[in-house]
């Protein structure tokens, strides 16, 4: 797993990597969970109405799950916010906002791995844009394409980092020492790997 | 209730829920709004500054360092504006996975 992000060249932006098979099916099965987590939208799932995705309200609670309550946090109240009565106003707020934001940030997010998906399915197809050589093929973004992949990236990160209850900066150090053995250890790699390359193409759209 | 009786009621009204309940302080209209970013150990110190500059516009030095106050302080205000403005740009920030919230400046 050496490839980064390197920018397009060309004075477009955009960016390029060359991924090998192991990290194209990575890639594409950890997003596949991300979208499975996040679930689809009303309307979307089988037989809905379409008409229930135009007068749906999203809910109030915050997720159960810790990976989409940190992917949907609550817009009001947080460290250093409001305390006592205020506390519970801010604590409304937060429900009302969340009943009318929430869906439009998953469909967003459903969106941006959607596109990454399809990005990696095109590498798999002579007929994409990909020009594989062997078993690696090389991804090229257009400055449009890196944004979704920026965003996916940092999600896909956000949901392994809360899985592996990183807390704090030293809770990363202590991922590069963890033993082969440990259970946990895939998923260390997978979110260090994903740092390397978000920070990579973070690199090329400010460059 | 008649829309006189309704008239003629919201004064008395008014006064009774002041005089029994401790005295609260009102949120003034006129205090501006902040968005806040809190600190999280995932979101890479670029990328949190890349987000400041592409979403707000602002040049690598501000961002830069409201990044480096977020990480060192645990948090900072990286905006302020109307309720609705700070609604937009908190919702933004979810968007790019950064954790932001919103007040009434005071």
């Amino acid at each position: 797993m050496s490839g980064y992000f390197r920018p397009a060249g060309g004075g477009r932006g955009g960016a390029v990597i060359t991924l090998d098979r192991a990290e194209i099916s990575i890639l594409r099965s950890l997003t596949t969970q991300l979208l499975e987590l996040i679930g689809p939208g009303p309307g979307e799932g089988e037989a809905a109405d379409p008409l229930d995705a135009l007068f749906a309200e999203g809910p109030s609670e915050p997720p159960a799950d810790p990976v989409l309550a940190r992917l949907f946090p609550d817009a009001y109240g947080g460290p250093g916010g409001p305390e006592g009565a205020e506390a519970a106003e801010a604590a409304e707020r937060a429900a009302e906002f969340r009943r009318f934001t929430e869906h439009d940030l998953r469909a967003h997010k459903r969106e941006n791995g959607v596109a990454v998906i399809r990005d990696l399915d095109s590498l798999a197809d002579p007929a994409g844009g990909a020009s594989g050589v062997g078993d690696t093929a090389e991804l090229r973004l257009g400055p449009e394409e890196s944004q979704r992949w920026l965003v996916t990236l940092n999600d896909l990160r956000l949901a392994i980092g809360t899985r592996l209850a990183i807390a704090d900066d030293d809770a990363t150090d202590r991922l590069f020492a963890l033993p082969d053995d440990d259970p946990v250890k895939p998923m260390a790699l997978a979110y260090l790997w994903l740092g390397g390359l978000q920070e990579s193409l973070v690199e090329t759209l400010m460059t | 209730m008649s829309v006189e009786d309704a008239v003629s009621a919201i004064p008395l009204e008014i006064e009774r829920t002041e005089s029994e309940q401790a005295p609260v302080e009102v949120p003034n209209p006129d205090v501006p709004w902040i968005t806040l970013v809190h600190n999280d150990p995932v979101n890479l110190m670029s990328y949190v500054t890349y987000v400041f500059q592409a979403y707000f516009g602002y040049s690598k030095e501000k961002a830069k360092k409201l990044m480096l106050d977020v990480h060192q302080k645990g948090r900072a205000v990286v905006s302020s504006g109307s309720r609705e403005e700070m609604e937009r740009d908190v919702q933004a920030m979810h968007g790019y996975g950064l954790w932001a919230t919103l007040q009434q400046d005071r």
